[in-house]
C-alpha cells in the first residue's frame, strides 16, 4: 500500500463521512412538523424574555488562556519531529530538547508570575 | 484470497482486478467499501454505548434503565433516533443559520474522521498514515470547534457561556494530553498508529510510561467532557450549555458525537498504551485481535461510565488550575525525563533490539519506570506545595472571623455597659 493510497483513502473518507451525519438531518427534515410561529422561535432563557444581545464582550481570562494554549501548541508540533527522531540521535539531541522545552516551560512559568493563570 | 492483507481491503482490489475489472476501478470500489465499513461502525457502535451508558448509570442509582423496548432494552435508542427524526426543528430567531445547522454535522464527522486511523487488527486499518498521531491531534481539534460553532450561532447566552468554556477547558486540556502524546511517540520512534501498536507486541507502553497513560486518561476526560469536566453542558449551570436551542435530530447528533467521542478517546488509550490488538494470537488470526481490541476499550469504558455517575462536577477555576498547575508542568517534566531517560538507557546499551520480544525489553523498562518514579515524585510535590499553601489561606480566612467575633463582644460590652 503506498502512501498515495492511504490518502486517498482519507480523501474518500473525508467525502463520505459528511454524509452519514448529513443523512439524519435530511430525513428529518422530510418528515418533521413545520409549525413555526414567533413565540415559539424566541431564545430560550428559562421562560424569560432575553435583555439585550447576546454577542457581547467577554471575560478577558479566556482570550489569555487561548494565546497561552497557542504559544504551547506550536511548539509541541515542532516538538514532534524532534521525538520521532529521537532514537536515531545522539546525546545532543537531549540538549536541543531541553533548551526549546525549557522555552516552552519559561512561558507558563512567566504567565503563572503575572497571575495569568488565576480564575479571578 | 490468500494475499498478504495490509488493510481492509487490500484482498478485494486483487480480487476484482482478476476477475476482469479495472485496476483503477477496482481499487477504488474497495476502498469505497472500507471506508463505508469504517464510517458507520462508530455511528452503529453509538446506539450500544447510549444502552450501556443509561444501563451502569441506572445501576449505580439502584434503578433499572431502559427494559421496555426490545430485549434488555436493547433497541430503545432506536426508538429514541425515530422520535428525534419526527421531531420540529426549532432555529432561535437570530441565530447565525449557516453555522447553527453546520456544528452537529462537523461535531460527528470530527469524530468519524479519527477512525480512519485506528488500528483494528494486525492487518485491519483504515489508512495506516506515517503521521497518525499528528492527524489524530489535528481531527480532535475540529470537535471543538464544532462544539464553538454551536455555543456561537446559537444567538442564546447560556450557549455562549457554554462555548466560552468550551475555549477555556477543551483547549487547554488539549496540551497535556498532546505532551502525553509525545511520549510513546519517543520510545517508538513512529507516528504512525499501526507502527505503535506492533512496536507494543513485547511491552505495553502502560507499563514502560504509566504517567503519560494517567495524564493521558484525565486529559482525555476533559477533552470529551465526561464528568467530573462536564462543565461545558452543566445542567444546574447553563441548562445545557451549547446545545441549549438544538432540537430534534440536530440535538441527537451532538448527543451522538459525545458518546463516540468517548469511546473514540478510551479506543486511542487502547492503541496507544495497551497495544491496540495485542493478545494471545493476535497475529495469526487478526479477528481476534478485533475482539481484544474491543475488550480492552470497553474495559476502559466502563470505568468513565461509574465515574460520570459518581463523581461530583469541579468548579471551572480549580479545573484550569488543575490543567496548567499541574498536569501542564508534571507532563513537561515527563516528557524531558522519559527523554533523558531514553538516552542513559541508550548509552548503557539497554534499548531492545526486538521490540516485539518481551525479554528484551525489560531492562529499558526497568529504566523508564524510575523515570516516571522520579516524575511522580515532583507531582506529589507540586501537590504538596499547593496544598500548604491552601491550608494557610483557609487558616487565615479563619483567623478573621474570630476578630470579628472579639469586635462584636467589645461591641456588645461597650453597648451593655451605657
Amino acid at each position: 500500500m503506498t502512501a498515495v493510497n492511504e490518502w486517498a483513502f482519507i480523501g474518500i473518507f473525508l467525502a463520505v463521512a459528511w454524509v452519514l451525519p448529513a443523512a439524519p438531518l435530511l430525513v428529518s427534515w422530510i418528515f418533521r412538523p413545520r409549525r413555526a410561529n414567533a413565540i415559539k422561535m424566541q431564545t430560550y432563557e428559562c421562560g424569560v424574555e432575553t435583555v439585550g444581545d447576546t454577542w457581547v464582550q467577554f471575560k478577558v481570562q479566556y482570550y489569555i488562556y487561548g494565546l497561552i494554549f497557542l504559544v504551547f501548541d506550536v511548539e509541541l508540533v515542532l516538538l514532534f519531529p524532534w521525538a520521532l527522531a529521537y532514537n536515531q540521535l545522539d546525546f545532543f539531541a537531549f540538549g536541543a530538547g531541553l533548551l526549546f522545552i525549557f522555552l516552552l516551560a519559561d512561558a507558563l512559568v512567566y504567565a503563572w508570575r503575572k497571575n495569568a493563570l488565576e480564575w479571578a | 484470497m490468500e494475499a498478504v492483507c495490509e488493510n481492509i481491503f487490500s484482498t478485494l482490489a486483487p480480487c476484482l482486478t482478476s476477475s476482469g475489472w479495472d485496476p483503477s476501478l477496482a481499487q477504488f470500489v474497495s476502498i469505497l467499501l472500507g471506508v463505508l465499513l469504517i464510517t458507520t461502525f462508530p455511528l452503529l457502535l453509538a446506539l450500544l454505548l447510549i444502552w450501556a451508558e443509561r444501563k451502569v448509570a441506572a445501576r449505580v442509582q439502584d434503578r433499572l434503565g431502559p427494559n421496555r423496548v426490545g430485549p434488555f432494552g436493547l433497541l430503545q435508542n432506536i426508538a429514541d433516533a425515530l422520535k428525534l427524526i419526527t421531531k420540529e426543528d426549532i432555529t432561535p430567531a437570530g441565530a447565525d443559520r449557516i453555522v447553527y445547522n453546520m456544528a452537529p454535522v462537523i461535531a460527528v464527522l470530527s469524530v468519524i474522521l479519527i477512525w480512519a486511523v485506528v488500528p483494528f487488527t494486525s492487518t485491519n486499518i483504515g489508512a495506516d498514515l506515517d503521521i497518525g498521531v499528528l492527524y489524530f491531534v489535528a481531527i480532535s481539534s475540529i470537535g471543538t470547534l464544532a462544539i464553538m460553532m454551536a455555543g456561537w450561532s446559537s444567538n442564546n447566552k447560556y450557549a455562549l457561556l457554554g462555548s466560552f468554556r468550551v475555549v477555556a477547558q477543551l483547549v487547554s486540556y488539549e496540551v497535556p494530553m498532546v505532551l502525553a502524546l509525545l511520549v510513546p511517540v519517543m520510545i517508538a520512534g513512529t507516528m504512525s498508529m499501526q507502527g505503535l501498536a506492533v512496536h507494543q507486541l513485547g511491552m505495553w507502553f502502560i507499563f514502560t510510561a504509566p504517567v503519560s497513560a494517567i495524564i493521558f486518561y484525565v486529559s482525555n476526560l476533559a477533552e470529551t467532557g465526561r464528568a467530573p469536566f462536564d462543565l461545558i453542558e452543566a445542567e444546574s449551570e447553563l441548562v445545557a450549555g451549547y446545545n441549549i436551542e438544538y432540537s430534534g435530530m440536530k440535538f441527537g447528533l451532538f448527543m451522538v458525537n459525545e458518546f463516540i467521542h468517548a469511546f473514540t478517546a478510551n479506543a486511542l488509550f487502547t492503541v496507544l498504551f495497551l497495544g491496540a490488538w495485542a493478545g494471545p494470537f493476535a497475529t495469526e488470526v487478526p479477528i481476534l485481535g478485533f475482539v481484544y481490541f474491543m475488550v480492552k476499550t470497553a474495559l476502559l469504558y466502563v470505568p468513565s461510565l461509574i465515574l460520570r455517575a459518581t463523581v461530583p462536577r469541579v468548579r471551572i477555576d480549580q479545573m484550569m488550575a488543575f490543567n496548567w498547575k499541574f498536569l501542564v508542568p508534571v507532563s513537561v517534566v515527563n516528557v524531558l525525563v522519559i527523554a533523558l531517560a531514553l538516552k542513559i538507557a541508550q548509552g548503557l546499551g539497554l534499548t531492545p533490539e526486538n521490540a516485539t520480544d518481551f525479554v528484551s525489553n525489560i531492562p529499558q523498562t526497568i529504566v523508564l519506570l524510575i523515570a516516571n518514579l522520579v516524575v511522580v515524585v515532583f507531582a506529589l510535590t507540586l501537590v504538596r506545595g499547593s496544598v500548604r499553601k491552601e491550608r494557610l489561606m483557609t487558616s487565615g480566612k479563619r483567623a478573621e472571623p474570630a476578630a470579628g467575633d472579639a469586635e462584636q463582644k467589645a461591641l456588645a460590652a461597650t453597648v451593655a455597659g451605657h
